[in-house]
């Protein structure tokens, strides 16, 4: 080996080589594919084949864009949460109490729901991102449930246990107004919901995405490349909790109603399962996860309206046991076996 | 200048674990381009002695220099933007990342690209070239799109390196690079540590007697927590407490 000085080996080589496979390979993975169509093209389909169920449809993007910035921070950033639901309900009650209050234009509501969500992430992150392993899981329950708690109390302002009461939502840009069928609805979480996944899509293939992905990978070894590791857990924590603060909002806006079941530990606890299903940590997890989770929720409580959630439990036990990587991980593998 | 400041330094360190004193009282100078060993037998307290170092522990008395900058009271993102890097005994890598991204990863951290969060990572290319051509001077290039975990346990080894590099440190500290690598493997491993820049201060922690010899230039003997001596290579060959401590037990290993 030479003695060429360190400086001069990581500097770039001369460009007129052509890049090196494994070069190109990462230069283009951010690229589109075109599988990625496939989820929104179901969606317009969905718009046409199912003009009764529009309502469902948009409660489902809802907890799809719950899901993936669940996702964001659970998959990617590797933090064992069980209190998601705190930022959810967040975002719907702030959403909720400043329409009740009088200001009800439905996009500067979403956005104040996101900020609201926002801040209780800054806030409890800043305790619950010290913390890890089993710690760091009790203490999101414990900020989801002391929310939970003073919603309930609070009765003046949210309604508690009755939930909030007189929401007003203006028509969208001042033209769509919330109809019966979920046209508007359905429309708009959609196109909100579209907005989140590309958020959140530039996220995961940035540089910071990446650093995410490293400290789930090994968190010493962040440390050890000068990674500020609490500062980039920090801002996916309040970046994860905004989001699902947005899909919080469009919750209250869509049903005008906002409840404490919107703060619940069910909520918290289905929406790991659901990317437990889908596939953790995959962008697309979310998209599988969900409908799946509502799927085996509706035939499981038709079957055996009293113990349903035991056979999600089996379900999700042979997912864990026989399918580690959820759904798409499963298809992962399958795709690269028919490479092979 | 009669007397240049130490590439790295340490003042009277101390670290108990409950009762037992694994760091004490370790006053160390790294000088500026040194190939200094680090030995001792296991247990002896080398380990910690890098993490206190890296600010991965923190030490429980004592100073920490480095290019004669009191760095004992800044958290080790600082301490690598100040040049330190490191490696581990046991394999830290991102396994499921493919080589070339491990090396991305640190590369972009060290030009302070890491916190982007618009532009794709992947187009970063200059980040993506530079990670290439390293990986090219190791010798790994074959094995740059496997994942990590795929690797044989010696290339790993070489990852390892490979890593500390893309930070481009002033300090290097090796935490046994070639142990567990079968020695017709830790060839290149040698080969890659000979040819690190000559200004560069390298540390290395080794428990292979030949491999020292043949590195290092200066020698530190560490025996239950405390220097027991430091010397040139003949100095610590031929001094009897040494060969009492760690060479007569080296069957072991
Ligand atoms: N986190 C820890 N907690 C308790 N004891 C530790 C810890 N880390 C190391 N030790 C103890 O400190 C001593 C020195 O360990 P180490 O620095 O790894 O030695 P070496 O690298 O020289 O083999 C050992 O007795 C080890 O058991
Ligand atoms: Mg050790």
């Amino acid at each position: 080996m030479s003695d060429t000085p360190l400086a001069a080996v990581v500097a770039p080589p001369p460009h007129d080589r052509p890049l090196p496979e494994a070069v190109r390979l990462l230069a283009r993975r951010h690229r589109p594919r075109s599988y990625e169509a496939i989820p929104w093209l179901v969606a317009i389909a969905g718009y046409f084949a199912f003009p009764d169920y529009l309502q469902l449809g948009a409660q489902v993007f809802i907890a799809i864009l719950f899901a993936l910035a669940t996702d964001l921070i659970l998959g990617y950033g590797g933090v064992i949460t069980l209190g998601q639901a705190a930022f959810f309900g967040s975002g719907a009650y702030v959403c909720g109490i400043v329409s009740a209050h009088g200001w009800t234009e439905p996009l500067t509501l979403v956005v104040i729901g996101a900020a609201a969500a926002a801040l209780v992430g800054l806030v409890s992150g800043f305790v619950v991102l010290r913390t890890s392993g089993l710690t760091q899981l009790m203490l999101t329950l414990i900020v989801a449930v002391m929310l939970g708690e003073a919603a309930n109390k609070a009765t003046s302002v949210t309604g508690g246990a009755n939930g909030l009461q007189g929401m007003v939502i203006s028509p969208i840009l001042g033209i769509f107004d919330f109809d019966l069928y979920g046209q508007t609805a359905y429309i708009y979480c959609l196109v909100l919901l579209f907005l989140g996944w590309l958020a959140v899509r530039i996220i995961v293939y940035s540089p910071f995405g990446r650093t995410l992905t490293g400290i789930r990978e090994s968190e010493a070894r962040m440390h050890a490349i000068g990674s500020p590791v609490f500062r980039r857990r920090l801002t996916a924590y309040v970046i994860s909790a905004a989001l699902c603060g947005v899909a919080g909002a469009l919750l209250a806006e869509t049903t005008s109603l906002v409840a404490l079941d919107a703060l619940s530990f069910e909520r918290s606890g289905a929406v790991v399962i659901m990317l437990i299903i889908g596939g953790l940590g995959r962008l697309y997890g979310a998209f599988l996860g969900v409908p799946i989770y509502m799927i085996l929720q509706d035939r499981f409580a038709q079957a055996d309206p009293t113990y349903w959630y035991f056979w999600i439990g089996i379900f999700l036990l042979a997912i864990v046991l026989f399918a580690r990587g959820g759904i798409l991980g499963l298809i992962e593998r399958a795709a690269r076996l028919v490479r092979k | 200048m009669s007397d240049i400041a130490a590439a790295l330094e340490t003042r009277g360190l101390e670290r108990s674990f409950g009762a037992l004193r694994v760091t004490r009282h370790v006053d160390f100078r790294l000088e500026p381009g040194a190939r200094h060993a680090l030995i001792g037998p296991n247990g002896a307290g080398k380990t910690t002695f890098i993490n206190l170092v890296t600010g991965a522990l923190t030490p429980s008395a004592g100073t920490i220099l480095l290019g004669g900058a009191d760095v004992t009271a800044l958290a080790q993102e600082q301490r690598v933007k100040r040049g330190l890097g490191r490696t581990f005994q046991i394999n830290t890598l991102f396994r499921g990342l493919s080589v070339l991204e491990n090396v991305c990863l640190s590369i972009g951290e060290h030009r302070g690209l890491a916190g982007g969060l618009f532009r794709p990572a992947g187009s970063h290319r200059d980040v993506l070239l530079a990670a290439y051509a390293l990986l090219e001077r190791l010798r790994l290039a074959d094995d740059a799109s496997r994942l990590v975990r795929e690797l044989p346990y010696g290339r790993q080894r070489l990852v390892e390196i490979a890593v500390a590099l893309g930070l481009e440190p002033t300090v290097l500290l090796l935490d046994e690079p070639a142990a567990g690598v079968p020695s017709a493997e830790s060839g290149i491993i040698v080969d890659v540590i000979e040819s690190l820049p000559a200004d560069l201060a390298l540390l290395i922690i080794e428990h292979d007697m030949d491999l020292v010899f043949r590195l290092a230039r200066r020698i530190t003997v560490l025996d239950q927590g405390a220097i027991l001596v430091e010397g040139t290579p003949q100095e610590i060959a031929a001094d009897s407490r040494v060969r009492e401590v760690y060479l007569g037990e080296r069957g072991g290993r």
